[in-house]
């Protein structure tokens, strides 16, 4: 056979916007030579709600239940850091009670958010079961969200000045009932997923972030402090009591592979468990009699100026820009989207990888598109 | 490091007095800085070692009526601190010196304000809308945009 | 029903022959060979059918739910609603597939899936066929759904199908040598390709020690590669690659539905009890129990009390056959109550195996395509290959 008759051709491949594990609406335009992917287009902006537009037309408290629906898998924390922007510009200050339920609320939701991100990280590399095992694990956390806000998955509980509603001791018991499940559970996990050696073999050494990279393209949160940087908002710049509690900051540590890998990624997060446990235990301990909200008046105004508030969200920094002019509505609110800067090194990473590394990577790198195109 | 050293750096190496810290509002300072010494500042307050911002957080623009601004918010990983750029656009001709030779970030969060805003960034390999189609008229997030009443036929009232 | 097939093809029944002189004997014989499909095709739809019930059970029962629960008691009939839907789906042909290989894949498939069990040995004399190259017959077959599959991918038009396809054809490269290997090694170490033959051979010594897998440590580490191998060439996780879900949407039948989709999910059910079948025919013993029976041996064959049967009461074919069932032969009683036991042991090793099938299904992540190909080439092809050489080198010896 002639050598020049053998014709090989690139294929394009529209993986998404339906796609099983594209996790939501993300679509990516992916060129292949056979299965090695040569390059990677995300196209987004699927889930683009105007959420920017929104906020400059409604007031300042009539925003909140907006920002739950960003990233829908971590509302409280959401909810929080746009709370604590408008709070700094206001200067208002919250009682410590109410700090303390934003932490246990905020970790809370962190963990539920690691939980799905684990369970369908596992169902993106063909494991089902630890997918429905972390649903159920889930499952308490939403129960106990239910229980103290009323919503199961957008829970408009942190407000201008405090919280909604104050929890009872029934829900302490319950919260303390969970810490111990979970992490029993986290035993398990690891048994099943983390030592697994087909596990492994998918995720180490594959999608490497250096850590150059990772601060060059943005990228924040669990990406980054896979990528061996320690840094961790909660504790480089401490917001609601968080300087109180004493907890880890886990980093990659290229356990099965390098520094920076999907394993790194994944491990972090189930790391983080872990120590948002330990928070949440601490938080409990801290919980005093008190006032759950400031007053503020119905029709909230903000003196001009503007203000930058970042919270450690569980998928990285997420930033409320405020720029206030004097009115009841804000001149621009522009949303620092964790998962949109994370996603942009998605390209770079999946190059010269296997199209199987590309769903490694993206299931990683954990993003949420209602974020990403807010 | 406090905001004071950074002024006196970039005073010192930008000998003018346009580049000037703003405190006079609440919330956070910023530095309201000359749109053709952006690269250069920017360049400058990333590699300086005593500075070393190498992490762009944000680029926002923002519709001011009279004016676009384009936000910066860099931030020093070594020295944990974070500081705002300011620059002031025309509203005729928003046009900027983009940042993604410096910050591979500022690719789509630039390609994202041009996209809602239509600030163009003047060497950004790849300017393309991100969020909207790329057949959409218009920058909604300009104060004075009208929503379309359709697109593509579909109707959107 | 193997009798039936004996009589066609052994010497010891040439005298046997004159009974089907008359033509309405012949036609009876063909009826039986009717009906003998028949039940093999019946067979095979049930056994896929349980498969999926099982593995919804099953898979429920491992990640803590309770899984089908409403059609029928416990969810039993739930396979039924399953097909009841499918079939009544539409049966979409894209419009820029290859119609010819489109409509022709799941015919191959199904092929592939539904003849490998004519030479299955359910019991020493259940099998409708006992073939002299039986083994090979079924890789064979087993080979046809993987052009089916093949055909399927390419004729789609979809991306992800091509993807699929692409990948079955490098797996099964990897994976159908070793098997060949390992195979050999049983070949050898029996003598026989017959696969009741190869059962009998196991049956030569008392207890578990006639099995394959105890007689000598090279068929152990064969059974291990074999089993592998046959995850692989039924597409189990963690080898599901040609429709790996989360990569490929569905695969190669990403495009099928209905009635098609149907075939293609039910004949994955029905290789799976093949491949099972056939690793404990040629590893665990096939009807073999680890207890030996408790029955002496009478030296005969169901074949044999046939024919004495017939002879002496001087009934016709069909009649003798009810006859032996409706127990007024006692050699054919006894024969029959080693046939039963020797099924329930069959069964429940399948059985055994099916669930450690669709166990690790349910706890193992998929592996990746490089390490599909590694796996087969560098790691179980060797190792068979040198079992194979071992095995030969026991014989020799």
């Amino acid at each position: 056979m002639q050598t020049d008759s053998l014709h090989t051709e690139e294929l394009l491949v529209n993986m998404g916007p339906q796609h099983p594990s594209t996790h939501g609406v993300l679509r990516l335009v992916v060129k292949t030579d056979g299965e090695s992917v040569q390059e990677t287009l995300p196209l987004i902006g699927f889930l683009h709600r105007s959420f920017e537009k929104i906020a400059e037309t409604l007031t300042y408290k009539q925003v909140v239940p907006y920002t739950d629906r960003l990233d829908y898998l971590s509302s409280m924390n959401n909810s929080l850091a746009y709370c604590l922007a408008i709070e700094k510009l206001a200067n208002l200050e919250v009682p410590e009670r109410a700090s303390i339920l934003r932490v246990i609320t905020a970790e809370l939701n962190r963990i539920a958010s690691h939980l799905l991100a684990f369970g369908s990280y596992a169902l993106d590399l063909g494991a089902y079961t630890p997918f429905l095992y972390s649903f159920r694990e889930r499952e308490l956390i939403l129960s106990i969200f239910e229980k103290i806000s009323g919503g199961r998955l957008l829970y408009h509980y942190n407000r201008i000045g405090g919280v909604a509603r104050d929890i009872n001791i029934d829900i302490i018991s319950e919260i303390g009932q969970f810490i111990d499940i979970m992490r029993k559970k986290l035993n398990e996990y690891n048994e099943l997923v983390t030592e697994n050696l087909i596990f492994i073999k998918r995720t180490a050494n594959i999608g490497l972030i250096s850590m150059s990279d990772a601060i060059n393209y943005g990228v924040t949160g669990p990406c980054l402090r896979a990528s061996g940087l320690k840094y961790d908002l909660r504790k480089v710049h401490p917001y609601s009591l968080y300087e109180k509690f004493n907890f880890d900051v886990p980093i990659g540590q290229g356990l099965k592979g390098q520094i920076g890998d999907c394993f790194d990624r994944y491990w972090v997060r189930l790391k983080e468990i872990e120590e948002s446990l330990k928070i949440v235990e601490q938080a409990l301990d801290l919980l005093r009699e008190g006032e759950i909200r400031t007053k503020i008046s119905a029709n909230l105004k903000l003196p001009a100026g503007e203000v930058y508030v970042p919270c450690e969200n569980p998928r990285g920094e997420l930033g409320f820009y405020i720029i206030s002019d004097g009115k009841p509505n804000a001149l621009r609110v522009k949303v620092r989207a964790p998962s949109f800067c994370n996603l942009s090194i998605l390209d770079p990473t999946c190059r010269n990888t296997l199209f199987a590394d590309v769903v490694s990577i993206v299931g990683s790198i954990d993003i949420v598109l209602g974020e990403v195109d807010r | 490091m406090n905001y004071e050293l950074i002024s006196s750096k970039l005073n010192e190496k930008f000998s003018t007095n346009q580049n000037q810290l703003n405190t006079s509002t609440a919330g956070d300072p910023y530095f309201l800085i000359n749109k053709e010494q952006l690269l250069p500042i920017c360049q400058y307050l990333k590699e300086n070692e005593e500075l070393w911002f190498n992490f762009l957080k944000l680029i926002t623009a923002v519709d001011q009526g009279d004016k676009f601004s384009s936000v910066y918010h860099l931030y020093s990983y070594k020295y944990e601190f974070g500081i705002t750029l300011k620059v002031d656009l025309e509203k005729t001709n928003p046009v900027v010196d983009s940042l993604c030779g410096l910050y591979k970030a500022a690719n789509w969060l630039e390609r994202e304000c041009y996209d809602l805003m239509g600030i163009i960034y003047k060497g950004h390999p790849d300017l393309r809308r991100i969020l909207l189609p790329l057949d959409w008229q218009g920058y909604p997030l300009r104060k004075d945009y009208v929503a379309p009443t359709e697109y593509n036929g579909i109707d959107n009232t | 029903m193997n009798e039936l097939f004996n009589l066609l093809t052994n010497k010891a029944t040439n005298d046997f022959l004159p009974i089907f002189n008359s033509s309405s004997s012949i036609l009876i014989l063909i009826g039986l060979f009717l009906i003998s499909g028949l039940i093999i095709f019946t067979l095979m739809a049930l056994t896929a059918m349980a498969g999926t019930y099982a593995e919804r059970k099953i898979s429920a029962n491992i990640q803590g739910r309770i899984g089908p629960n409403r059609v029928g008691w416990r969810g039993f009939l739930q396979p039924l609603a399953d097909s009841i839907k499918l079939l009544s789906k539409e049966d979409v042909v894209p419009r820029e597939a290859l119609k010819f290989g489109y409509l022709v894949a799941p015919i191959l498939v199904f092929l592939g899936a539904f003849l490998p069990f004519v030479t299955l040995n359910f019991s020493e004399h259940l099998v409708i066929a006992s073939l002299s190259a039986g083994i090979y017959y079924i890789l064979a077959f087993t080979a046809l759904e993987v052009v089916g599959i093949l055909f399927a991918s390419l004729s789609s038009a979809s991306k992800w199908s091509l993807f699929g396809g692409m990948r079955l054809a490098a797996q099964m490269l990897a994976y159908e040598v070793p098997m060949g290997f390992c195979i050999i090694t049983v070949v050898l170490l029996a003598g026989s390709l017959n696969l009741t033959e190869v059962v009998q051979w196991q049956a030569t010594k008392t207890w578990i020690f006639g099995w394959t897998i105890f007689r000598s440590p090279v068929a152990f580490i064969t059974f291990i590669i074999f089993f592998i191998a046959g995850l692989a060439s039924v597409k189990r996780a963690p080898f599901d690659l040609p429709e790996a879900e989360s990569e490929l949407v569905a695969g190669f039948h990403t495009e099928y539905t209905g009635i098609r989709f149907a075939i293609f999910f039910l004949s994955e059910y029905a290789s799976m009890f093949v491949i099972c079948a056939l690793t404990v025919l040629l590893f665990l013993g096939g009807w073999v129990g680890p207890i030996p029976t408790l029955t002496e041996d009478i030296g005969r064959t169901l074949v044999d009390e046939f024919y004495y049967f017939s002879r002496e009461e001087n009934l016709s074919y069909f009649s003798s056959f009810l006859a032996l069932f409706s127990s007024k032969s006692e050699g054919g009683q006894k024969i029959i109550f080693n046939e039963v036991i020797g099924f329930i042991n069959f069964v429940i090793k399948t059985l055994f195996l099916y669930f450690m099938m669709i166990w690790i299904r349910w706890t193992m992540p998929r592996i990746r395509i490089d390490q599909v190909l590694y796996l087969g080439f560098k790691v179980l092809l060797p190792f068979s290959m040198v079992c194979a050489i071992l095995a030969a080198i026991q014989i020799v010896l």
